[in-house]
Protein backbone atom coordinates (compact mmCIF):
# COMPACT_ATOMS: atom_id res chain seq x y z
CA UNK A 1 0.00 0.00 0.00
CA UNK A 2 1.50 2.81 -0.78
CA UNK A 3 0.49 6.24 0.66
CA UNK A 4 0.35 9.81 -1.67
CA UNK A 5 -1.03 13.12 -0.20
CA UNK A 6 -2.48 11.88 3.10
CA UNK A 7 -5.25 9.34 3.06
CA UNK A 8 -4.84 8.38 -0.03
CA UNK A 9 -4.03 4.40 -0.46
CA UNK A 10 -4.02 2.80 -3.71
CA UNK A 11 -2.12 -0.39 -4.45
CA UNK A 12 -1.25 -3.60 -6.70
CA UNK A 13 -2.45 -1.19 -9.88
CA UNK A 14 -1.27 0.09 -12.47
CA UNK A 15 -0.05 4.01 -11.98
CA UNK A 16 -2.49 5.61 -14.30
CA UNK A 17 -5.17 3.74 -12.42
CA UNK A 18 -4.16 3.91 -9.27
CA UNK A 19 -3.23 7.66 -8.99
CA UNK A 20 -7.51 8.35 -9.63
CA UNK A 21 -8.40 7.19 -6.68
CA UNK A 22 -7.21 10.23 -5.66
CA UNK A 23 -10.36 12.69 -5.23
CA UNK A 24 -9.13 15.37 -7.95
CA UNK A 25 -7.46 13.01 -10.14
CA UNK A 26 -8.87 11.67 -12.80
CA UNK A 27 -7.48 9.44 -15.91
CA UNK A 28 -6.23 12.35 -17.65
CA UNK A 29 -4.55 13.87 -14.75
CA UNK A 30 -3.07 10.91 -13.73
CA UNK A 31 -1.46 10.02 -17.20
CA UNK A 32 -0.12 13.79 -17.11
CA UNK A 33 1.34 13.81 -13.53
CA UNK A 34 2.84 10.26 -14.22
CA UNK A 35 4.12 12.22 -17.54
CA UNK A 36 5.33 15.13 -15.82
CA UNK A 37 6.88 12.93 -12.86
CA UNK A 38 8.40 10.53 -15.99
CA UNK A 39 6.87 7.37 -14.73
CA UNK A 40 5.93 4.91 -17.12
CA UNK A 41 1.97 4.56 -16.82
CA UNK A 42 1.86 1.14 -17.18
CA UNK A 43 4.04 0.63 -13.97
CA UNK A 44 2.65 -0.94 -10.74
CA UNK A 45 2.48 1.34 -8.25
CA UNK A 46 4.20 -1.49 -6.02
CA UNK A 47 7.06 -0.93 -8.52
CA UNK A 48 7.50 2.40 -8.26
CA UNK A 49 10.84 3.80 -6.63
CA UNK A 50 10.89 5.89 -3.75
CA UNK A 51 12.62 8.62 -5.64
CA UNK A 52 9.83 8.02 -8.37
CA UNK A 53 6.56 8.14 -5.94
CA UNK A 54 8.03 11.13 -4.24
CA UNK A 55 8.58 13.14 -7.64
CA UNK A 56 4.87 12.21 -8.38
CA UNK A 57 3.90 13.72 -4.70
CA UNK A 58 5.73 17.03 -5.74
CA UNK A 59 3.84 17.10 -9.00
CA UNK A 60 0.33 16.58 -7.48
CA UNK A 61 0.86 18.66 -4.53
CA UNK A 62 2.91 21.60 -7.00
CA UNK A 63 -0.22 21.42 -9.50
CA UNK A 64 -3.46 20.40 -8.40
CA UNK A 65 -5.90 20.90 -5.87
CA UNK A 66 -6.86 17.53 -4.36
CA UNK A 67 -8.80 16.06 -1.73
CA UNK A 68 -10.37 18.34 1.15
CA UNK A 69 -8.68 21.67 -0.51
CA UNK A 70 -10.75 20.71 -3.49
CA UNK A 71 -13.98 19.70 -1.68
CA UNK A 72 -14.20 22.38 0.46
CA UNK A 73 -13.74 24.94 -2.72
CA UNK A 74 -16.80 23.12 -4.26
CA UNK A 75 -18.72 23.93 -1.29
CA UNK A 76 -17.61 27.13 -1.01
CA UNK A 77 -19.02 27.61 -5.01
CA UNK A 78 -22.41 26.07 -3.68
CA UNK A 79 -22.66 27.87 -0.82
CA UNK A 80 -21.77 31.40 -2.82
CA UNK A 81 -25.36 30.39 -5.09
CA UNK A 82 -26.96 29.61 -2.33
CA UNK A 83 -25.76 32.92 -0.89
CA UNK A 84 -26.91 35.15 -3.74
CA UNK A 85 -30.31 33.65 -4.20
CA UNK A 86 -30.15 32.70 -7.68
CA UNK A 87 -32.07 29.89 -9.17
CA UNK A 88 -29.31 27.33 -8.88
CA UNK A 89 -28.82 28.26 -5.19
CA UNK A 90 -32.75 27.49 -4.55
CA UNK A 91 -32.19 24.17 -6.41
CA UNK A 92 -29.18 23.29 -4.11
CA UNK A 93 -31.45 24.55 -0.73
CA UNK A 94 -33.98 22.43 -1.73
CA UNK A 95 -31.92 19.46 -2.90
CA UNK A 96 -33.07 19.01 -6.28
CA UNK A 97 -31.42 18.40 -9.26
CA UNK A 98 -29.95 22.08 -10.48
CA UNK A 99 -29.50 21.68 -14.28
CA UNK A 100 -33.03 21.71 -15.12
CA UNK A 101 -33.64 17.99 -15.33
CA UNK A 102 -36.97 16.51 -14.93
CA UNK A 103 -38.36 15.58 -11.57
CA UNK A 104 -41.81 14.06 -12.10
CA UNK A 105 -40.11 11.14 -12.17
CA UNK A 106 -36.15 9.85 -11.76
CA UNK A 107 -33.97 12.78 -9.93
CA UNK A 108 -33.55 10.13 -7.50
CA UNK A 109 -29.80 10.94 -7.16
CA UNK A 110 -30.67 14.63 -5.82
CA UNK A 111 -34.03 13.54 -3.66
CA UNK A 112 -32.54 10.24 -2.15
CA UNK A 113 -34.79 7.38 -1.18
CA UNK A 114 -38.47 7.09 -2.27
CA UNK A 115 -40.40 8.75 -0.35
CA UNK A 116 -43.94 7.58 -0.45
CA UNK A 117 -46.80 9.40 0.01
CA UNK A 118 -50.02 7.61 0.46
CA UNK A 119 -52.24 7.31 -2.70
CA UNK A 120 -55.03 8.29 -3.24
CA UNK A 121 -57.62 6.45 -3.26
CA UNK A 122 -60.33 6.17 -5.88
CA UNK B 1 -23.63 25.70 -25.43
CA UNK B 2 -22.04 28.87 -24.25
CA UNK B 3 -22.04 32.51 -25.69
CA UNK B 4 -19.31 32.59 -28.02
CA UNK B 5 -16.83 35.48 -26.58
CA UNK B 6 -16.76 37.13 -29.23
CA UNK B 7 -20.11 38.99 -28.66
CA UNK B 8 -18.99 39.72 -25.21
CA UNK B 9 -22.00 39.23 -22.52
CA UNK B 10 -25.55 40.08 -23.60
CA UNK B 11 -27.11 42.99 -21.77
CA UNK B 12 -30.21 44.96 -22.99
CA UNK B 13 -29.53 48.23 -24.69
CA UNK B 14 -32.13 49.90 -22.42
CA UNK B 15 -30.59 48.65 -19.50
CA UNK B 16 -27.07 49.92 -20.11
CA UNK B 17 -28.34 53.14 -21.20
CA UNK B 18 -31.17 53.74 -17.59
CA UNK B 19 -28.10 52.42 -15.70
CA UNK B 20 -25.77 55.04 -17.47
CA UNK B 21 -27.82 57.98 -16.92
CA UNK B 22 -28.49 56.96 -13.36
CA UNK B 23 -24.66 56.24 -12.92
CA UNK B 24 -24.64 59.90 -14.19
CA UNK B 25 -27.11 61.11 -12.27
CA UNK B 26 -25.53 59.74 -9.29
CA UNK B 27 -28.99 59.23 -8.43
CA UNK B 28 -30.69 54.82 -7.54
CA UNK B 29 -33.79 53.93 -8.30
CA UNK B 30 -35.11 51.11 -8.71
CA UNK B 31 -35.62 49.72 -12.49
CA UNK B 32 -38.30 47.97 -13.90
CA UNK B 33 -37.37 45.12 -16.10
CA UNK B 34 -38.25 42.51 -18.21
CA UNK B 35 -34.95 41.75 -19.42
CA UNK B 36 -34.54 38.29 -17.50
CA UNK B 37 -31.81 37.44 -20.40
CA UNK B 38 -29.60 40.21 -19.34
CA UNK B 39 -26.63 39.05 -17.87
CA UNK B 40 -25.41 41.35 -14.91
CA UNK B 41 -22.31 43.32 -15.76
CA UNK B 42 -20.13 44.66 -12.89
CA UNK B 43 -21.48 48.57 -13.53
CA UNK B 44 -25.07 47.36 -12.12
CA UNK B 45 -23.31 46.45 -8.56
CA UNK B 46 -25.61 48.86 -5.84
CA UNK B 47 -28.11 49.11 -8.25
CA UNK B 48 -31.62 47.57 -7.37
CA UNK B 49 -33.82 46.16 -10.42
CA UNK B 50 -37.17 45.27 -10.22
CA UNK B 51 -37.56 41.72 -12.37
CA UNK B 52 -40.41 40.73 -13.80
CA UNK B 53 -41.18 36.75 -13.28
CA UNK B 54 -44.43 37.02 -15.24
CA UNK B 55 -46.77 37.87 -12.29
CA UNK B 56 -45.15 40.47 -10.53
CA UNK B 57 -41.95 42.59 -10.00
CA UNK B 58 -39.03 40.97 -7.84
CA UNK B 59 -36.62 43.57 -6.66
CA UNK B 60 -33.14 42.19 -6.78
CA UNK B 61 -30.31 44.24 -5.10
CA UNK B 62 -27.13 43.32 -7.08
CA UNK B 63 -24.00 42.72 -5.63
CA UNK B 64 -20.76 41.87 -5.83
CA UNK B 65 -21.22 37.87 -6.55
CA UNK B 66 -24.29 38.06 -8.71
CA UNK B 67 -21.93 39.45 -11.51
CA UNK B 68 -21.52 37.16 -14.50
CA UNK B 69 -25.11 35.53 -13.52
CA UNK B 70 -28.57 36.64 -15.54
CA UNK B 71 -30.69 39.03 -14.05
CA UNK B 72 -33.78 36.54 -14.49
CA UNK B 73 -31.88 34.22 -11.91
CA UNK B 74 -32.84 35.33 -9.38
CA UNK B 75 -36.56 36.07 -9.69
CA UNK B 76 -38.25 32.80 -10.01
CA UNK B 77 -41.04 32.11 -12.06
CA UNK B 78 -42.06 28.88 -10.24
CA UNK B 79 -43.84 28.91 -6.89
CA UNK B 80 -43.82 25.52 -5.75
CA UNK B 81 -45.04 25.11 -1.82
CA UNK B 82 -45.21 21.37 -1.29
CA UNK B 83 -47.73 18.99 -2.30
CA UNK B 84 -50.99 19.63 0.24
CA UNK B 85 -51.76 17.00 2.62
CA UNK B 86 -54.74 16.07 1.45
CA UNK B 87 -56.61 14.31 4.15
CA UNK B 88 -59.93 13.19 3.45
CA UNK B 89 -60.60 13.63 -0.73
CA UNK B 90 -62.20 9.85 -0.95
CA UNK B 91 -63.95 10.24 -4.04
CA UNK B 92 -66.10 7.43 -5.14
Amino acid sequence: MARILGVDIPDNKRGDISLTYIFGIGRSRAIKVLQMADVDAGKKVSEWTDAESRKIREVISENYKTEGELKSEVQLNIKRLMDIGCYRGLRHRRGLPVRGQRTSTNARTRKGRRKTVANKKK
Amino acid sequence: MGRSLKKGPYIDNRLEKKIAALDAAGRKTVIKTWSRRSMISPDFIGHTFAVHNGNKFIPVYVTENMVGHKLGEFAPTRNFRGHVAKKDKRKR
